[in-house]
């Protein structure tokens, strides 16, 4: 598809500048931000309640309004424009969608289009367009909000924020209430959304996972309002600055930071296969270790069988194959192979090319030996570790 | 408006007393009809359109029009108070019967769902967890039945049925408006009575059964 | 049950001032005067409570308060207290329309305000979010989605403006309370008990067509009544005017 975002118009920065909320009953809930998100990069805000990121994202669009301080959309003071004329120029997208339900999902998208005086007929394709942009079937266009469900009620309010095609968009924890398949799923279909459109996105949410998940860069805020630390994902797992924000990225750091290293080539060993419905002593000829890794007619990986557990006679079936190993593609990170080798029942992880089809497998070791050689090379380069945050 | 009260504080009395009780009775008869009624309309869903819809329409009817008909259907004289009682218990039971329908299938299913697991069953179950938890709704419900039937009661007096309402007819021929605000005062407190009276009971019996439960 | 037929069954009451045609017509007049009246007050008031927020314990305690007044003595008290100070011909009608009026606003402001307030909180938010001002808020969303509760509001006030005009025959205005009046003083049943039937049927027919105009008015995403597969929120009802009469209060 076509990108949505006109080359020529510029892509705002979003700056807050001192930005400081406090209520007349004296709770200070953003204290003095300074936090610039880059043009064309998805900037979350992460934390714990009470933590001031979603009253951050709401000065952007002054749907709370700062005491003090100034939120900078490239050199417009967010201040000096109509609040109502702002917003229009604005994505946002909330955790209910908050879809109108008295309109059908057609209309709902094509809300901000109206209310700029588009022809009705351009802001009814522009809908369907976007339906299809996020991953909704078009019969859906007639229905309405009550007939979705949460799932695709997400998508729609993401369309709808989408659909005057704003350069800026604002989300908050749009994806936290849907459980955690369809969350996954509208996570992988956003990162698509925005390779193909590069809009400044400022995001929030109390997940970390999902803040190293989607963020180019995740500002990490403590209670009271405080900006902790602003990294890149990689930076924050490796180096966060303080208790507070290594408590709050969690366990596991060094394991998931391997999420952000790729793996390269690594070193294969071809591996014998079965195809399904092989019988035993095929099975029991190529087995290893008591291990036969068994393909589908493309040479894609089913599932590991136990050649101890068949009995003479009996065939290669589905509902034989241990489905305990995860795959991992070719080009993927140093963690999803570890995870392959160490999730086969026989040891040996399973690597798969773009299209799934069997490349090779390797053992838990030789990726470690990959890891320990990838950090030697990088000490080697940077002799002094990262400092925390950098602006 | 003293001195009327003065000269004729018998009388009065005992119009106040008339008019609690041809208010009061169709409340309490009006409630213990309404909930089996609603019962049956939240437990069988085939059945609440035709039981809604019916109380919808019994509801719609103006009271004195009822008050009218009561003595060709149930052969009463014109001038009996029966008329007034049973047409307003079907009204109270008109405008209940929805109100606890609705309030007996909004009690939320995982409640239901523990009670059976405790060993709750049938009536046990109902009145213990469902009505309890209902009664908030319908204390809201009675006092809009309360100070409904209050204010319906009098326009019996143009059958001539001897309470509150005379006082209205009273003064309305006498042309003495006196009278007439005194008859309004009364029923105003006889409302608020009835009022406060409900809303303490609903308080009771919702705070025992949490307090047993 | 027969009786009721002698009276409506007598053609010469059929025609004339007195006849039921014209009483008809008096009844449906006082009835949609007073409830213009009631909606021009109490449907702006209703919508600033509900959409700015301000008032509403006012208005809550204001409802209740009037719900206790008895209707019958509130008419009977205005029109002695009024109707000396008019001329002849509006004497009793001016009083009577005020009372009609006035009892008839609770019923839509609580509904009109309880509307609005039940509107889902994050529509609201995403329509300013999104670069609606707050009356395009109002008129766009929060009326669209409060128009269920308002509509049974007009309609329980209705009923009641109805009931009421009929007793207001009492105080000698016109309408279909006068079958019932006039046959309580002369002792005729069956008139008495044409009024009764009259009035109810009356009662009936204009719940039925507000609650036809509901139908079209209120958009299916609200009401829950899909033409197209997907899951249906309530069993469909034809007459609902209770709706709203019940608004719980604490």
């Amino acid at each position: 598809m076509p990108r949505l975002s006109d080359s020529e118009a510029v892509i705002p920065v979003i700056k807050f500048d001192s930005v400081v909320k406090r209520y007349p009953d004296g709770t200070t809930a953003v204290d003095g931000l300074d936090l610039v998100a880059p043009s064309g990069q998805i900037t979350v805000l992460v934390g714990p309640s009470g933590c001031g990121k979603t009253t951050s994202l709401r000065m952007v669009n002054r749907m709370v309004e700062p005491t003090s301080g100034t939120v900078w959309l490239d050199d417009r003071d967010t201040a000096s424009v109509p609040a109502a004329q702002l917003r229009r120029g604005i994505g946002y997208v909330i955790q209910q969608a908050g879809l109108f339900p008295h309109r059908t999902i057609a209309e709902n998208i094509a809300t901000v289009p109206q209310l700029l005086g588009w022809d009705k007929r351009k802001a009814r394709q522009r809908a369907t367009e976007l339906m299809e942009r996020v991953g909704l079937p078009t019969e859906l266009a007639g229905r309405y909000p009550a007939q979705l469900s949460g799932g695709q009620q997400q998508r729609v309010g993401v369309a709808r924020a989408l659909a005057a095609d704003p350069p800026v968009m604002l989300m908050d924890e749009p994806f936290s209430a849907v459980d955690p398949v369809v969350r996954a799923e509208l996570q992988n279909e956003f990162l698509r959304l925005q390779s193909e459109l590069d809009k400044t996105i400022l995001f929030v949410t109390h997940d970390i996972d999902e803040a190293v998940k989607l963020g180019d860069e995740v500002g990490v805020m403590r209670i009271g309002g405080r900006l902790a630390q602003l990294a890149t994902p990689a930076e924050l797992l490796a180096a966060p600055v303080d208790d507070f924000v290594a408590g709050f990225v969690g366990r596991d750091r060094g394991y998931r930071s391997l999420g952000f290293r790729a793996a390269g080539d690594l070193p294969l060993v071809t591996e014998p296969t079965v195809p399904l419905g092989a019988d035993q002593a095929e099975a029991a000829r190529e087995a290893r270790d008591g291990w036969v890794l068994a393909v589908d007619g493309d040479g894609r990986p089913q599932g590991w069988v136990d050649v101890r557990q068949l009995r003479p006679g009996a065939t290669v079936e589905p509902e034989l194959l241990h489905r305990g190993g995860t795959v991992a593609k070719e080009n993927d990170s140093l963690r999803a192979a570890l995870d392959a080798a160490l999730s086969a029942p026989s040891g040996r992880g399973v690597i798969a090319d773009g299209e799934g089809r069997l490349l090779g497998t390797i053992t838990a070791r030789e990726v470690v030996e990959r890891i320990e050689a990838q950090r030697n090379a990088d000490e080697a380069r940077e002799p002094e570790p990262a400092a925390g945050g950098r602006e | 408006m003293i001195a009327y009260l003065q000269d004729h504080f018998q009388q009065t009395v005992e119009r106040f007393y008339t008019h609690a009780w041809l208010a009061v009775l169709p409340l309490v008869i009006g409630l213990v009809l309404a909930i089996p009624l609603g019962w049956l309309a939240s437990r069988y869903r085939r059945v609440y359109p035709g039981v809604i819809n019916l109380a919808g329409l019994l509801y719609t009817l103006p009271s004195v029009a009822l008050f009218v008909i009561m003595p060709s259907i149930i052969h009463t004289k014109i001038l009996s108070p029966i008329n007034v009682v049973v047409a307003l218990t079907i009204y109270t039971v008109a405008l209940l019967v929805r109100v606890i329908a609705d309030a007996l299938i909004s009690v939320p299913a995982d409640v239901r769902s523990a009670a059976v697991a405790m060993g709750f069953t049938g009536l046990g179950r109902f009145l213990r967890v469902d009505l309890p938890i209902a009664v908030p709704v319908i204390v809201a419900g009675l006092r809009v039945a309360a100070a409904s039937n209050v204010g319906l009661v009098s326009v019996g007096a143009l059958i001539g049925v001897n309470q509150l309402g005379s006082l209205f007819t009273e003064g309305f021929t006498l042309d003495v408006g006196s009278i007439v605000l005194l008859g309004i005062l009364l029923c105003v407190l006889l409302a608020l009575i009835l009022d406060t009276t409900i809303v303490l009971t609903g308080r009771r019996l919702t705070t025992w059964q949490r307090a047993v439960s | 049950m027969g009786v009721i037929w002698d009276y409506l069954g007598n053609s010469s009451h059929w025609s004339g001032p007195e006849g039921v045609p014209a009483r008809v017509l008096e009844h449906l007049e006082y009835t949609f005067l007073a409830l213009a009246f009631v909606c021009l007050i109490a449907l702006p008031l209703g919508l600033f409570v509900g959409h700015t927020g301000r008032g509403s314990v006012a208005i809550a305690g204001t409802a209740n308060a009037l719900r206790a007044l008895p209707d019958f003595g509130l008419l009977v008290y205005v029109v002695l207290l009024i109707s000396g100070r008019l001329p002849a011909d509006l004497a009793y009608l001016l009083p009577a329309i005020l009372v009609l009026v006035i009892l008839g606003i609770p019923a839509v402001l609580s509904a009109t305000y309880a509307g609005i307030q039940a509107v889902d909180p994050a529509a609201r938010d995403a329509a300013k979010g999104m670069g609606m001002t707050g009356s395009q808020v109002l008129w766009r969303v929060e009326v669209p989605n409060a128009l269920p509760l308002i509509l049974s509001g007009v309609r329980s006030s209705m009923l009641q403006i109805v009931a009421t005009a009929t007793i207001a025959a009492y105080v000698s205005l016109g309408g279909l309370g006068r079958f019932i009046i006039d046959g309580q003083s002369q002792r005729d049943y069956s008139q008495m008990a044409a009024g009764a039937v009259l009035v109810g049927l009356l009662a009936i027919v204009l719940d039925l067509i507000v609650a036809g105009v509901q139908r079209l008015v209120v958009s299916p995403g609200v009401t829950g009544r899909f033409r197209t597969a997907g899951p249906r929120r309530r069993p469909v009802l034809i007459s609902s005017s209770q709706e709203g009469s019940v608004v719980p209060t604490t």
